[in-house]
């Protein structure tokens, strides 16, 4: 993330908050409509700050719903943004995976809804601390998915997600996932943005026709989701949902230059986010809170003399594939940091794998590491983050693999007790 | 990049037609829509193997039949009195159950 510079006028306020408190803010200034809510560690706090700006009247003309589970959850935000309403939901980890089955028809029915996950290790054994495996188990579901690696970014990432998602060619749910307690639970300064410019930034709230491809009227009944029988068109919705994936990633890079001329903070092209990478021979990618710690680790190896740079992906769906291919093909060695699992994988963990994938048939040659490590909230500091650089740079330069490696993947931090 | 080609269906909500028809996925709608259109699936009449028949001479038009159809396939006409739409009763036979005078009665179709 860069800076804003000084020269941005418009009021603004600057709060020592949360993350979940930055992701509370973040609904509230994009006006949400319809709030449905159920607590989960470490969501919890998200919708506590929203249940109390809507008890003290801060959130005029906002329904906020309590529901006796995430399922319930998820298919009242469906209910409401059927019926034409800007919607926020938020959860974390099991209460993610108890959604699971709306989480499908949110992006089915094309709802333009935003979910924060603040992620967490999925149980047994029981954690609830940061791990992405949960937000990655909703890959194929047809949401986009963007990891938010600042308190900052959690607050701009909301309203970022509201203009992308309800773009008339796009209208595809979106998840904002960042760590559980690494970002959730941590204060840090947050620029909250003045409500008139946020209100300029972003698209009108729906009137009551609702969005441009669904509407409930009761004057003109109307049916969706209903059965498409094999020789119907149900190919052919599937693949518009991937289609709409595939325009999404220059929406999404439109909009983030637009707010970054309307508010002044940058978040590279969009999709990722290059660090130090002009000049680097090994470089490593990561995303969420772990990506934002490597700038520091770059910047130390850097001035040890290592030609070493890094990658935040911002972006898991829709996957930057150009993007990628272009970073690969800059660097010899590239890490990939998974703080999250894919059991079996043949290719380490879950980004990796799409890293590699591809990689396959584009030309680059780069040699790729991935590197499985810090789940269920285990500490990845920044001395480790240095050794990772430094096992890239020496995978450059004599060609060895670190000596432990597990199937092809580096399971870096693992604990040995003498 | 092919353009996206659906059309807004809040834009002009009352000049919709009836049927729309798609030649491919880039003209389809993001989501499949249906209106209701009388016998849209077919005259489900075809279905009956009982069906019921109104004994003018004990029904009171007390309405109960009318009330209970799941199909809606009770009429009631201008004399106030209550009419079987065949072309769409299931022949559930709801109403023969639910009726206070036993007016209805269940004919197997063949037997009519």
């Amino acid at each position: 993330m860069v800076e804003a510079k000084e020269d941005f006028t418009q009021e603004r306020e600057t709060k020592i908050i949360k993350g979940n408190v930055a992701a509370a803010y973040g609904a509230k200034s994009a006006r949400v409509q319809v709030i449905s809510a159920y607590p989960i560690t470490p969501q919890t706090t998200v919708v506590e700050k929203l249940s109390e700006f809507a008890d003290n009247g801060e959130m005029p003309g906002t329904q906020y719903l309590k529901f006796e589970s995430e399922h319930s959850v998820m298919a009242a935000t469906i209910g409401a943004s059927t019926a034409g309403t800007r919607t926020f939901t938020a959860t974390s980890g099991q209460g993610l995976f108890y959604m699971y089955e709306m989480v499908h028809w949110a992006a089915g029915a094309r709802l333009p809804i935003v979910t924060t996950i603040a992620s967490r290790g999925p149980a047994p054994p029981w954690n609830i601390w940061a791990d992405f495996t949960d937000i990655i188990s909703c890959r194929d579901t047809g949401w986009m998915i963007s990891f938010a690696s600042s308190h900052q970014e959690i607050y701009d990432d909301i309203l970022m997600s509201y203009k992308i998602s309800e773009d008339h060619e796009i209208l595809l749910p979106k998840f904002v996932a960042y760590g559980g307690f690494t970002l959730s639970h941590t204060s840090k300064p947050v620029t909250l943005e003045d409500q008139d410019a946020v209100d300029d930034f972003l698209p009108p709230l729906p009137d009551e026709r609702g969005w441009p491809h669904i509407f409930l009227d009761p004057e003109r009944p109307m049916m969706h989701g209903n059965l498409i029988m094999p020789s119907g068109f149900y190919n052919e919705f599937r693949l518009k949902i991937h289609y709409a994936h595939t325009i999404a990633k220059q929406k999404i890079k439109d909009v983030t230059t637009e707010f970054e001329k309307k508010f002044g903070r940058s978040y590279g092209n969009g999709l990722i986010e290059e660090y130090k990478m002009k000049d680097a021979e090994v470089a490593i990618l990561n995303y969420g809170e772990l990506a934002m710690q490597m700038e520091e680790a770059v910047d130390d190896l850097r001035n040890e003399g290592y030609k070493v740079g890094c990658v935040k992906l911002r972006y898991l769906r829709p996957f930057p594939v150009e993007d990628i291919i272009h970073i690969a093909n800059k660097v010899k060695v590239l890490g990939v940091a998974d703080r999250a699992t894919a059991f079996g994988s043949p290719t380490g963990g879950p980004v990796s794998s799409e890293v590699k994938a591809v990689l396959y048939g584009s030309g680059a040659s780069t040699k790729i590491l991935p590197i499985v490590m810090g789940l269920g909230g285990r500490e990845v500091g920044l001395e480790q983050q240095k050794n990772q650089l430094k096992v890239l740079t020496k995978l450059n330069e004599t060609g060895e693999f670190p000596k432990d490696m597990i199937e092809g993947t580096f399971w870096d931090g693992l604990l040995e007790l003498d | 990049m092919n353009k996206v080609k659906w059309k807004n269906i809040c834009e002009d909500k009352d000049k919709r037609p009836e049927v729309q028809e798609y030649k491919n996925w880039k003209d389809l709608p993001p989501i499949p829509i249906s209106f209701p259109i009388k016998g849209s699936i077919g005259t489900t009449g075809d279905w009956r193997t009982f069906k019921p028949v109104i004994d003018r001479d004990t029904c009171t038009k007390c309405g109960i039949c009318w009330m209970y159809c799941p199909e809606g396939t009770i009429i009631r006409n201008k004399e106030g009195e209550f009419e079987v739409d065949y072309v769409y009763c299931k022949g559930c036979g709801i109403c023969a159950k639910e009726c206070p005078t036993k007016s209805i009665e269940m004919v197997r179709e063949s037997e009519v």
